[in-house]
């Protein structure tokens, strides 16, 4: 009986964690390319007040109507917010930490409001705060299936115009889209994803689900669909994978630790994605190092020389090494040693310079020489 | 008991002193452009309430401020480091970390911290209702912990503000100047910060870290529609924040609701008014320079 019990819960916990992750990675990764990723901050914590009013309204716990609060206070707390950004000198930034702030103030004051008055239905609105997966049931599941499917469908049928907008707005906006409508709709279809979240993430956290998939799959990804399909997925393994393990351990609220898992997705992604991962690109930038001979470096020296009419003009060492994207001391140095190159002063506090010796200048000329009669081969042939 | 322990008196100077302090350093957030470094810093701080705890066993006191306020800073750098690796933009990096560092924090007080006074509805929410409980003695005097922490927190704000003035000045308007002129705008900014999340610390007693982020931009923001010279700026903003605190304590008690939250709101109407007024004067800016001849077509 306990097994079946705890059997339910968690195949409850788990659907509403992978609809959670689905739909916030979806919309999420929108907001990660359109640089709005704070924008799902502000509507979380402004979603707070909503619950409060859904409850206050409907007097119980209702999964609908507490959504619906949540979802109508997001949307108008993020117009206000457009609306103070465009009428003042305010930016963005401010106009974010603004809503966010009196929005969760107002939510905070309506909860001590049900709590200082209500019975004992208000104790579940707590739980809004960091997310308790546990508490799902599955009435608490159709409102949020519900909310997922809009959104997701409002995603496939402005999948062209969402495409444009994030990544040229200025030319959507020259093509005639109706760039502001677009934007308040995928604004509003944030805040269903943040809503969704709620019930299992929490108000304080569900800006990490917004972030992390998205962020996490952008670092994979060569194009908008792998990305937002890789952010869905990630974001339902996190979501079910926390689920789990706050289900395990307990008192832990799930919140934390699906935003754990998360963030774990989107670092480990930042690290080791085969070609924006930070290792590979380390990797790659050894192997040129290694590959990258003193032959090279001597011919970019002889060419800046040509280039400036005297075979010996200084070049600065830090231009070598933007030219070959490297530190090149040590080739260079080398060089030196064999008496191609000699360093020089230009000014003081100019950093270090080179130029070719009389010995280095017939050396590169010769092997210049040599490699365009090469390219003149090739191009023939 | 002195005056200081008095309920009323201790609540109303403890919000008095911190939203001073939120509004002092959220001006040059705000005209940064960083807001949101604000609400990043203070939910990172939870991290280090937690570490400091751990480690002493203690919430409050000199040491454990110092080491929860360099969450704040650690989280600052984590933010920085992850946006100059060029593959995150700064505003994913700012909401990757904190919500990281806010779940440590909590996963740490939910494992090993579970029947203790730490709890992150506290850190959240405070509780500056109970400020007058906890009292130390100073010098004879029976003073709240926590007024005594926002005291002294604003003391050393103030002192920063004023000895770095033109450095923060030029930092917050002109880096690349202040770089030219050696002023080392970096390590100002993070002067600024780490002080921003020491006052976080300070005031998480009170009116928890996500009110704190009210007053930190609330109040600077409504001032900025106001004003046009920084030391005004800064004025106005300390007086909203000063006048919101009796403001919010007053609805608190009439509405039975959270006393930070009600002093948190009690910004709101002050940035109404702030954007009100400004809407009104440019209309009328507007209007005055219209000749009347076109105005009367329009009209007509």
């Amino acid at each position: 009986m306990t097994a079946l019990l705890g059997d339910y819960t968690l195949q409850n916990v788990m659907l509403g964690a992978a609809l959670i992750g689905v739909i916030s990675g979806v919309l999420g990764s929108f907001a990660v390319l359109r640089r709005e990723s704070l924008l799902g901050d502000t509507l979380s914590h402004a979603a707070l007040p909503g619950i409060c009013l859904g409850f206050i309204v409907t007097g119980v716990r209702d999964m609908g109507s507490l959504l619906a609060g949540a979802l109508f206070t997001a949307v108008v707390a993020a117009l206000l917010m457009v609306g103070l950004t465009r009428r003042t000198r305010l930016k963005t930034d401010a106009g974010l930490a603004i809503m966010l702030s009196l929005g969760f103030a107002l939510g905070v004051v309506l909860l001590t409001w049900i709590q200082n008055r209500g019975g004992a239905a208000q104790a579940g609105l707590d739980s809004f705060l960091f997310g308790q997966a546990a508490a799902t049931t599955r009435a608490d599941l159709l409102p949020m299936a519900l909310l997922t499917a809009v959104a997701l469908s409002g995603v496939v049928m402005l999948w062209k115009p969402l495409k444009l907008m994030s990544f040229d707005p200025e030319f959507a906006a020259v093509m005639g889209l109706p760039v502001r409508r677009i934007e308040r709709l995928l604004t509003a279809m944030i805040a269903l994803a943040v809503v969704v979240g709620l019930q299992m993430v929490g108000v304080v956290l569900m800006t990490a689900m917004i972030i992390a998939p998205g962020a996490a799959a952008r670092q994979w990804a060569g194009s908008l669909l792998g990305m937002v399909l890789l952010a869905a997925g990630f974001g339902a393994t996190a979501g079910i994978s926390g689920g789990l393990i706050s289900t395990l351990g307990p008192g832990l609220a799930t919140g934390p630790v699906v935003v754990l898992v998360a963030t774990a997705l989107a670092l480990v992604s930042l690290l080791i994605a085969p070609r924006r991962g930070l290792l590979p690109a380390w990797w790659r930038r050894r192997r040129r190092r290694s590959h990258t001979s003193t032959e090279q470096i001597l011919q970019t020296v002889y060419e800046l020389a040509r280039e400036h009419g005297d075979w010996r003009y200084r070049v600065e060492q830090g231009a070598v090494d933007a030219y070959h994207g490297m530190i090149t001391e040590p080739q260079l140095a080398t060089l030196a040693d064999r008496g191609l190159l000699i360093s020089t002063e230009h000014m003081p506090d100019e950093g270090p310079h080179w130029r070719l010796t009389e010995k280095g200048q017939g050396h590169a000329a010769e092997q210049a020489k040599r490699r365009n009669e090469r390219r003149r081969w090739r191009v023939r042939a | 008991m002195s005056g200081l322990a008095n309920p009323t008196i201790a609540i109303l100077l403890t919000g008095m002193l911190v939203g001073m302090a939120g509004a002092l350093l959220g001006s040059f957030l705000v005209l940064r452009g960083n807001s949101m470094l604000a609400d990043a810093i203070s939910h990172s701080i939870l991290f280090g309430i937690a570490l400091a705890w751990l480690a002493t066993g203690e919430t409050s006191g000199a040491v454990q401020i110092a080491g929860a306020a360099l969450s704040g800073v650690l989280a600052v750098f984590l933010i920085e480091t992850l946006a100059r690796s060029r593959r995150l933009r700064d505003d994913a990096a700012i909401g990757l970390v904190f919500p990281a560092l806010f779940s440590i924090g909590v996963v740490l007080i939910n494992v090993f911290a579970r029947d203790v006074h730490l709890d992150e509805h506290t850190v959240l929410l405070g509780e500056i209702g109970f400020v007058w409980l906890d009292t130390v003695t100073v010098a004879g005097l029976v003073v709240p912990r926590a007024l005594l922490a926002s005291a002294t927190l604003l003391l050393v704000d103030a002192l920063f503000v004023l000895a770095f003035y033109n450095a923060l000045k030029l930092a917050t308007f002109d880096p690349g100047l202040a770089r030219a002129l050696g002023l080392a705008p970096g390590l100002v900014f993070y002067a600024h910060l780490s002080l921003l999340s020491g006052t976080a610390v300070a005031a998480f007693d009170a009116v928890g870290v996500v009110l704190f982020v009210t007053f930190v931009v609330v109040p600077p923001a409504a001032a900025y529609l106001l004003c046009r010279r920084l030391s005004s700026l800064i004025a106005v903003a300390m007086l909203i924040a000063v006048a919101s605190a009796p403001l919010g304590y007053g609805a608190a008690l009439w509405l039975d609701v959270s006393v930070g939250g009600a002093m948190a709101l009690a910004t709101a109407p002050f940035l109404v008014g702030a954007f009100s007024w400004r809407r009104w004067r440019e209309r009328r800016r507007y209007r005055a320079a219209q000749p009347p001849a076109v105005s009367a077509s329009s009209s007509a």
